[in-house]
């Protein structure tokens, strides 16, 4: 059933060059990096949690039938870098989720990419977090923001 | 416990931010503008003292070190082969680790960390070094790690670094217990350059030196060396000297860079939950260990 339901449900299947993604918490070796699924769904559920965030969604299949993908991006405290926050989704937004699927064929992945409701995209830069990424993120470099000594 | 803890806690930063020195050190920062001086020529680094919110020069990911350490990544090239004893060897052996050169399915990981054991030191330089608190005064230097939100102490009042004995470390006349970030001892080699001494950790079966599952030892003598560049950079270098584990002192970092943060900066806590990380395996990583096959029903 997992696999059927990626075939029938992926807006669109990239092959990609092989690229060897940096993660903080594992590797790569339970996802296929040589391929890139990209698809549409309604969120369940999101969790802001350690050791990663965890998105499940939910998508139709050509059968009609619904799909459970839940799919992984680092943790908090690396997202937060590119953009992501614990308000970024609620239960039922319609997304549009750019993933490395798992090798073994079940709706499961790395997610590469959302696109939000209201057209924005949320990149998870597949973890390669940059000095640009860290001088852009919140918490405080803004000195402004602050009440003056 | 707990809460004892937490106290011990408070009070150790407390203590050090509001402690005369430190005080005035901060505020020292703050009138500077410490990030937004980055984009002008740095100041020159002031007279011993490596306080402050740093951050790796490179980025994140610099520091998280994902490959194991920074300076012997390890990728399976020659020549980051590290100088293994054959007991090292064989503990490296015995470690099912998530990512390197020998990296298992999520199942089969054995890293201390995924059961939300402390990193322990030398580790918690060299796995996930990011936004990396510094705190002083004049009897010593804290470090509050981001990971785990885990700190160590560096005396820097003198005192001289305890002796290796079995079951521990001699202070005095007292055998004092193994640490998880062992005791730490610093010595200023010139008016920007902090050297730290540390021994007396975790045995091997309580702690990994990095992700990869390199190994590290009770008998381990850890060098730091903190050297302010100028006032916006720091950079660190680690050298690990563990004769049970490896055959000759090596280097891990290599004049680390890392910069200065705007001293306004709140660090986000990355911790490790033992219920999230339950929930996390049950979730997904258990499943994408799985053979290949239709989607248990869910």
């Amino acid at each position: 059933m997992g696999k059927k339901a990626v075939s029938l449900s992926a807006v669109a299947v990239v092959l990609l060059s092989t690229t060897m993604p940096l993660f903080a918490h594992h590797g790569t070796a339970v996802f296929d990096t040589s391929k890139t699924l990209t698809m549409k769904g309604r969120v369940a559920e999101w969790d802001w949690s350690n050791p990663h965030c965890l998105l499940q969604f939910d998508v139709k299949n050509e059968s009609g039938g619904m799909v459970h993908w839940i799919a992984e991006t680092q943790n908090p405290g690396n997202m937060v870098y590119v953009g992501w926050a614990k308000a970024s989704f609620k239960p039922g937004d319609e997304v549009t989720v750019t993933l490395m699927p798992a090798k073994n064929g079940r709706p499961f992945g790395r997610i590469k990419q959302v696109v939000l409701p209201n057209g924005k995209t949320l990149d998870a830069n597949d973890g390669s977090l940059t000095s640009k990424d860290s001088a852009d993120s919140p918490g405080g470099t803004k000195s402004g923001n602050y009440p003056k000594k | 416990m707990l809460n004892r803890f937490r106290t011990s806690v408070i009070g150790l930063v407390a203590a050090l931010t509001f402690s005369p020195l430190a005080f005035a050190q901060n505020a020292q920062l703050q009138r500077s503008g410490a990030a937004k001086d980055q984009k002008a020529t740095a100041a020159p680094a002031p007279f011993h003292d490596i306080s402050g919110t740093w951050a790796p020069a490179n980025g994140p990911n610099d520091g998280i070190q994902p490959y194991g350490v920074k300076a012997m990544p390890n990728d399976g090239k020659p020549e980051h082969q590290l100088p293994y004893t054959p007991y090292g060897l064989e503990t490296y052996k015995s470690h099912k680790a998530p990512i390197g050169a020998d990296e298992v399915l999520p199942t089969q990981y054995n890293d201390p960390r995924d059961r939300c054991e402390p990193l322990g030191f030398p580790r918690a330089d060299l796995y996930y070094l990011r936004e990396t608190q510094v705190m002083q005064n004049e009897y010593k230097v804290a470090i509050l790690y981001q990971y785990a939100e885990a700190w160590r102490v560096i005396w820097t009042d003198g005192r001289k670094l305890p002796e290796l004995v079995d079951g521990g470390v001699l202070v005095g006349k007292e055998v004092r217990e193994p640490r998880f970030y062992g005791y730490s001892v610093g010595k200023w080699m010139d008016d920007n350059t902090l050297v730290v001494q540390t021994i007396g950790m975790m045995p091997e079966d309580r702690v990994w030196l990095d992700l990869t599952g390199r190994p590290i030892s009770d008998a381990a003598r850890v060098e730091e060396r903190f050297h302010r560049v100028n006032h916006d950079r720091m950079e660190l270098t680690v050298t690990i000297n563990d004769p049970k584990m490896y055959s000759k002192p090596w280097i891990a970092m290599n004049k680390f860079p890392m910069r200065l943060e705007d001293p306004h900066r709140d660090v986000m806590e990355v911790y490790c939950s033992p219920s999230e990380m339950e929930k996390y395996d049950k979730l997904f990583a258990n499943p994408t260990s799985a053979p290949d096959g239709d989607s248990p029903g869910r």
